[in-house]
C-alpha cells in the first residue's frame, strides 16, 4: 500500500541516481523491491477488490491525526470509527446531540470543530441558505452512488441540482413500550399521551425536542405533525403541560432509562427501537396509527470544518455499502441505498420495526423546513419544558 | 527656593514612577479582566436589547421587549430562587458537622487525611460524578438491591429527591473548606474561659463556636448558592430535564430555542441577581458576627 502522496510521483532525477547506486551496490530494501517489480501496486489492487483494505480516496491528502463528528446518541457501530483509525490514523472524536436545533445553534455560534456531522432531512435547506454547510464535492465520494439510492428518502439533501448531503439512513418516529409492565396493547398516540397519565405515569418519557414532542402531540388531535397553526399548537401545549407532571424525564437519550427499567414507556426512533428489542425483547416498538415522523438523516460538511480531508475521507469510507452494512447492523436502521440492502441479512430485511407494513408508513410525514426555524414551536416547547 | 524644589521634583518623579511601576504590574490583570470578563458582559448587554434573527441568534435592534418577557421564565426564576437557597442550606446542614469534627474533634493526625478525603473527588469533573449517581439510583442501582428484598418498582432517579441529594453531594467541598478554616482558627482559650464562666456546652457552641465560625458559613453559603443560581447539569441529569432552573432556561434559549437577545437579558438578569445575593448575605454576615466585615469576593 502507498504510504504517503509521494509514491505515485515520478521519481526525481538525484532520487534516481541515489536508487541506481543502491541497487548498483547490491542493496535494495523490500519497499522498493515490491515498487520496482510492480508486485506492490498488484498487491494493493488485490487488496482493495478483495474488501481488504477500502479505496484510499485520502491517499492524496494530508488527513492529519484527529477530526470531529456530531451525530446521534447510540447511532454507530464504534468499531467503524476504529478501523478508520486503523486504516488511515485519524482518529474520530464523537459529539452526541439530541436535537436538529441543538446542532443548527452550534453551527451559527461558529466554531463548532466538526469536520462532518448528521442533519436530518427537513434541516438541509435552512444549513443552505444560512451558507453554513459545504456544496460536496462527489469527485471525493467515489464510494457514493446517487443511483443506487431511494430518491423518496433522499431527495432533500440535493437543492437546485447540487448535493448538499448524502444519506446515513431512514427510520420512523414511533414509541417503545415495555410490554412486562404496560401490557395493554397500544397502536396510537392517544393510547400513548393517555397512557402517560394513568398506567404510565411517572414512567414515560418524551423527547428534549420539539419537532417530534409537539409533533406527536398534534397527532393526539389528528392535526398535521408539521402544523404552525396558533390554534392546534395551542391544542398541543395544553395536552403538553397536562402530561408534564407524569412524566419521568424530558430527555432525547431515552436508552439508559428504558434498559434500567426505570421508564416503561418513550418516544422512540427506529434505530433505538431496533437495538432496544434487540435486547430486550418485551421492549416493542409502536408506530402510531394517526401517522408521526418519517425521516432520513444525512452526512454533510460543515463549511468552518477545520479538516475537511478527513471529513471527506471518513464520509467516503462510511460510504462504501461493505463498512455501511455493519453501520447498519450496529444502529438497527434501515438503509436508503440499494447495494448495502442487498448486503443485510434477511431477518434485518423482515424486521417490521425496519421496515414496517405500508399502511403504517402511508399517513406519515417528513419534517417540514419551517418547522426547525419557527419561534412560535420554539417558544412552545420552552413554555412545556419550564412549566 | 529652587534648593527646595529640588527634592520635591524629585520625590515627584519617584512617586510617578511608582505609579508607573504599579499600573504596568497591575495591566496583565487588568487586561484579563477586561477580555474575559467586562467584554463579554458588555456583548451580552448588547445582546439582550436586541432582536431574534429569523433563523434564530441575534440581530441588531434596540428594544426592552426581552426584558418585558421575562416573567415568560417566571417558573425557572421561582424554581432557581428557591433551589439555591435550599440546596444551600441543605448543603450547610450536612457541612457543619463534617467541618466541626475536622476542626476541633479529629486526631491530628487523621485530620489531613480526611481533608484529602474530602478534596479529592472534587478534582474529578462534576459531571462525571453525576453519572455515577444516576446509576447508583438508576433501576440497576439500589432499586435493583432492594427489589431482592421484595421491594418492587422504586424509582429514586429523576425525582426531586435526587437533584437535592446531587447538590448536596456536589457542592459539598465547598460548604466544608471555609466552615473548617473558620473553626481552625478557632482561639480554643475562649471556649475554656466559655466553660468557666458557667457557660452550658450548648451555650458555648451556639455562643462562641457557631459566632465565631459565621463569616465561614456565610462565605461558604453564598459560594454555593451563586454557583447553583447558574445550575444546569443536576437537574437535567438526576431530575430528567422536568424540573427547569435559570441555567437550563439559559442552555434552552441559547441551544434550542437559539433566541440569544432572551438568553442574554435573562443572564444580565441573574448577574444583577447574584449581586443582590452578595451584598445581602454580606449585610447579614457583618451584622451577625458582630459588626465585623466579612468579604465574601
Amino acid at each position: 500500500m502507498p504510504k504517503s502522496y509521494r509514491d505515485g510521483l515520478p521519481i526525481s532525477p538525484d532520487k534516481f541516481v541515489d536508487q541506481l547506486m543502491r541497487l548498483k551496490r547490491g542493496s535494495i530494501s523490500r519497499r522498493d523491491f515490491l515498487g520496482l517489480t510492480g508486485l506492490g501496486v498488484a498487491t494493493a489492487v488485490m487488496a482493495r477488490e478483495l474488501g481488504i483494505m477500502p479505496t484510499p480516496a485520502f491517499a492524496a491528502e494530508d488527513l492529519g491525526d484527529r477530526m470531529s463528528i456530531a451525530t446521534w446518541p447510540n447511532y454507530h457501530d464504534p468499531q467503524t470509527f476504529e478501523n478508520f483509525k486503523a486504516d488511515t490514523g485519524v482518529a474520530v472524536e464523537v459529539n452526541v446531540f439530541g436535537s436538529n436545533e441543538e446542532m443548527l445553534a452550534k453551527l451559527q455560534a461558529g466554531g463548532s470543530g466538526w469536520s462532518l456531522f448528521v442533519p436530518t432531512n427537513y434541516t438541509i435547506s435552512t444549513y443552505k441558505k444560512l451558507g453554513i454547510i459545504e456544496a460536496l464535492d462527489m469527485a471525493k465520494l467515489g464510494n457514493f452512488d446517487g443511483k443506487s439510492e431511494d430518491a423518496r428518502f433522499t431527495a432533500e439533501g440535493t437543492i437546485d441540482g447540487t448535493t448538499y448531503a448524502v444519506p446515513k439512513n431512514w427510520g420512523t418516529t414511533g414509541f417503545a413500550v415495555n410490554t412486562k409492565k404496560l401490557t395493554k396493547p397500544m397502536s396510537s398516540w392517544k393510547e400513548f399521551w393517555d397512557t402517560a397519565m394513568a398506567e404510565g405515569d411517572g414512567r414515560t418519557m418524551v423527547h428534549d425536542y420539539q419537532l417530534t414532542t409537539i409533533g406527536n402531540a398534534l397527532k393526539y388531535y389528528g392535526y398535521s405533525f408539521n402544523s404552525l397553526k396558533q390554534d392546534e399548537l395551542a391544542k398541543a401545549e395544553e395536552l403538553l403541560l397536562k402530561v408534564k407532571p407524569h412524566l419521568f424525564a424530558v430527555s432525547s437519550d431515552y436508552q439508559p432509562g428504558m434498559r434500567a427499567g426505570d421508564a416503561w414507556m418513550t418516544m422512540c426512533w427506529t434505530n433505538d427501537g431496533a437495538q432496544l428489542h434487540r435486547d430486550i425483547p418485551e421492549i416493542a416498538y409502536v408506530l402510531g396509527k394517526e401517522g408521526g415522523e418519517i425521516w432520513t438523516d444525512f452526512y454533510a460538511i460543515p463549511k468552518d470544518a477545520p479538516n475537511k480531508p478527513a471529513g471527506y475521507a471518513l464520509l467516503n469510507y462510511l460510504m462504501n455499502p461493505k463498512v455501511a452494512v455493519k453501520e447498519h447492523l450496529a444502529n438497527g436502521a434501515p438503509s436508503t441505498d440499494a447495494r448495502v440492502n442487498a448486503l443485510l441479512p434477511k431477518e434485518v430485511l423482515d424486521n417490521p420495526i425496519l421496515y414496517p407494513a405500508a399502511d403504517l408508513l402511508k399517513p406519515l410525514e417528513f419534517g417540514a423546513a419551517a418547522t426547525l426555524t419557527d419561534p412560535g414551536r420554539a417558544e412552545l416547547m420552552a413554555r412545556f419544558k419550564s412549566a | 527656593m529652587s534648593a527646595g524644589s529640588q527634592p520635591a521634583l524629585s520625590m515627584r518623579g519617584s512617586l510617578f514612577r511608582k505609579n508607573l511601576m504599579t499600573a504596568l504590574l497591575l495591566a496583565p490583570a487588568a487586561l484579563w479582566l477586561v477580555v474575559f470578563l467586562v467584554l463579554p458582559f458588555v456583548a451580552i448587554a448588547i445582546f439582550s436589547v436586541g432582536e431574534r434573527a429569523p433563523e434564530g441568534g441575534y440581530q441588531a435592534a434596540l428594544t426592552f421587549a426581552q426584558y418585558a418577557n421575562l416573567p415568560a421564565r417566571a417558573t425557572a426564576f421561582w424554581n432557581t430562587m428557591v433551589l439555591a437557597p435550599a440546596g444551600a442550606l441543605a448543603c450547610l446542614l450536612v457541612a457543619y458537622p463534617v467541618a466541626y469534627y475536622l476542626a476541633l474533634r479529629a486526631p491530628d493526625r487523621w485530620r489531613l487525611i480526611l481533608l484529602a478525603l474530602i478534596v479529592i473527588p472534587f478534582w474529578t469533573s462534576l459531571l462525571m460524578r453525576t453519572y455515577a449517581w444516576m446509576y447508583i439510583l438508576g433501576g440497576r442501582g439500589i432499586p435493583a438491591l432492594l427489589a431482592y428484598v421484595g421491594i418492587e418498582d422504586l424509582r429514586l432517579i429523576n425525582t426531586p429527591g435526587a437533584v437535592l441529594l446531587g447538590i448536596v453531594y456536589g457542592y459539598l467541598p465547598l460548604m466544608i473548606l471555609p466552615i473548617y478554616v473558620s473553626l481552625e482558627r478557632l482561639d480554643r482559650r475562649l471556649l475554656e474561659a466559655s466553660a468557666d464562666l458557667g457557660a452550658t456546652p450548648l451555650s458555648t457552641f451556639l455562643g462562641v463556636t457557631l459566632r465565631l465560625s459565621l463569616p465561614g458559613v456565610m462565605t461558604g453559603f453564598s459560594l454555593v448558592m451563586i454557583l447553583l443560581l447558574g445550575e444546569y447539569l443536576i437537574p437535567t441529569l438526576l431530575g430528567g430535564g422536568k424540573v427547569f432552573f435559570i441555567g437550563n432556561a439559559l442552555v434552552d434559549l441559547f441551544l434550542q430555542s437559539r433566541n440569544w437577545p432572551f438568553g442574554s437579558a435573562i443572564a444580565i438578569t441573574l448577574v444583577l441577581v447574584s449581586v443582590v445575593v452578595l451584598i445581602v448575605a454580606n449585610r447579614i454576615s457583618t451584622r451577625l458576627s458582630g459588626a465585623r466585615r466579612v468579604d465574601l469576593i
